[in-house]
């Protein structure tokens, strides 16, 4: 398991590096904003303890939001983000667990599995986030309709990702 | 205590979840302007609506005072309002000197004892002669009519009040100027007969009575009542059921009108018949 850490130190830079440089400065229509820096969090090992998830999610949010002035925002979503997480693991989990040595990834589990999960789990990060961005709930449906056209853009990046990771590990 | 150790590490999920959130947004409320003042605001609003409740209360407990303020702000309005000085026509010089001129004076006073079901119907109020009330002043409620002051202590004033057999006023109807006198029948708080007024006159039900002003004691144009029903008597006078406007059952603060004038006025009067 050690052996992952440079991996996943490395990962978090370079998500961070994706999310603050590159997609902050895209919004298709002023509706559309993705954050793949979510990515980080689902594909951690599935032994991760409770805790040091919260703790990790809390400091990736807020490095986000260090760097959008967003004190708090990204912070906040991350950590819902995380909370269900075991949740959601659970609940779709195949037939037989999940096997050691393995992670929550599209080349262990397969499409159908990680798209049910990391579906679930952008939509509850995306949501939170974006209701809390505006703080009310006149505008409800504006609202709703960033919160699910930026969560599809997600999960487009993040399936896209899971691609480069396969390629990558096949090497 | 071993017992609650056990139940936190069971539950430091979500106790660190929730501790984590919590602090998120308190980061979130001290760094955002925007999520500060919409925190801030909707904070504002319910302890507003807790101090609407609690001031409302406050103002509830205070009314007696308020009404109190409320009736003496009213006397020293009454006392600078044009009608209670002689108009300045009748002088042959024109002076405007409102000390000289002030024909009516008001104070106000409460009701501290009250009847309506006898057949002499006094009133006491608060005030007597320590605070300037003297015999004959006009004892009016809003504009409607009260009574007369007969009696005073130092610190109390007895009231013969509209409802009492002994009472008789000057009254006219208000649209045609046909005056009679008005006294009471004795039975029914909301009922006043007025005499005298002449079979010629065009009176109709819903006419308002008013004071003639006659008499020293009323100036003209306190409401009394409206015309109820009337019939001709025996002779040429229609006897008139008033409805009074005034309810004697809920009274509670007064005005007292103190004419000025009234010892001269009496005066020439006791001259004019002396002299016949």
């Amino acid at each position: 398991m050690i052996k992952l850490l440079p991996r996943y130190v490395l990962s978090f830079i370079l998500l961070v590096f994706l999310q603050v440089f590159i997609l902050n400065n895209i919004q298709f229509s002023g509706y559309i904003n993705p954050y793949i820096y979510v990515l980080f969090i689902l594909v951690l090992p599935f032994e991760t303890p409770k805790w040091f998830l919260l703790i990790i999610a809390f400091t990736l949010g807020l490095t986000i939001d260090l760097f959008s002035s967003t004190v708090g925002m990204h912070s906040s979503a991350t950590v819902v983000m995380a909370f269900f997480r075991p949740y959601v693991l659970k609940v779709i989990s195949p037939r037989d667990g999940y096997e050691s040595e393995t992670l929550p990834q599209l080349r262990y589990y397969g499409a159908s599995w990680f798209i049910r999960y990391s579906v679930i789990l952008i939509l509850i990060h995306h949501f939170f986030l974006f209701y809390i961005e505006v703080f009310r709930f006149t505008h409800f449906f504006a609202t709703f309709t960033r919160a699910v056209l930026s969560s599809i853009f997600t999960i487009i990046l993040v399936l896209i990702s899971q691609y480069f990771y396969r390629k990558d590990t096949r090497r | 205590m071993r017992s609650l150790l056990n139940f936190l590490l069971r539950i430091h999920f979500l106790l660190l979840f929730i501790l984590i959130e919590v602090f998120s947004f308190t980061l979130l409320f001290n760094n955002n302007n925007f999520h500060k003042a919409r925190f801030v605001n909707f904070t504002r609003q319910f302890a507003g609506n807790f101090y609407i409740k609690t001031t409302n209360l406050k103002q509830y407990l205070s009314l007696v005072e308020e009404n109190k303020r409320l009736a003496e702000e009213n006397n020293r309005l009454l006392n600078i309002i044009e009608s209670t000085y002689k108009s300045d026509e009748i002088f042959f010089r024109s002076v405007n000197d409102t000390i000289l001129n002030q024909r009516y004076q008001y104070t106000s006073a409460r009701i501290i004892n009250n009847s309506i079901n006898k057949k002499h119907n006094f009133l006491t109020l608060n005030k007597g002669s320590q605070q300037g009330l003297r015999p004959e002043m006009a004892v009016v409620s809003n504009g409607n009519i009260v009574g007369v002051i007969k009696g005073v202590s130092r610190n109390y004033a007895t009231v013969i009040s509209v409802l009492n057999l002994d009472l008789r006023i000057s009254a006219k109807v208000q649209k045609n100027g046909y005056f009679g006198s008005l006294n009471w029948k004795g039975e029914g708080y909301q009922t006043a007969i007025l005499n005298e007024i002449p079979l010629h006159a065009d009176i109709q039900r819903g006419d308002t009575i008013i004071t003639s002003g006659f008499s020293t004691i009323f100036p003209e144009g306190i409401l009394i009542g409206f015309i109820k029903d009337f019939e001709e008597k025996a002779g040429s006078f229609y006897e008139i059921d008033v409805e009074l406007s005034t309810d004697f059952k809920r009274l509670n603060n007064v005005n007292v009108i103190g004419n000025l004038l009234q010892a001269e006025r009496k005066e020439l009067e006791k001259q004019a018949e002396k002299n016949d």
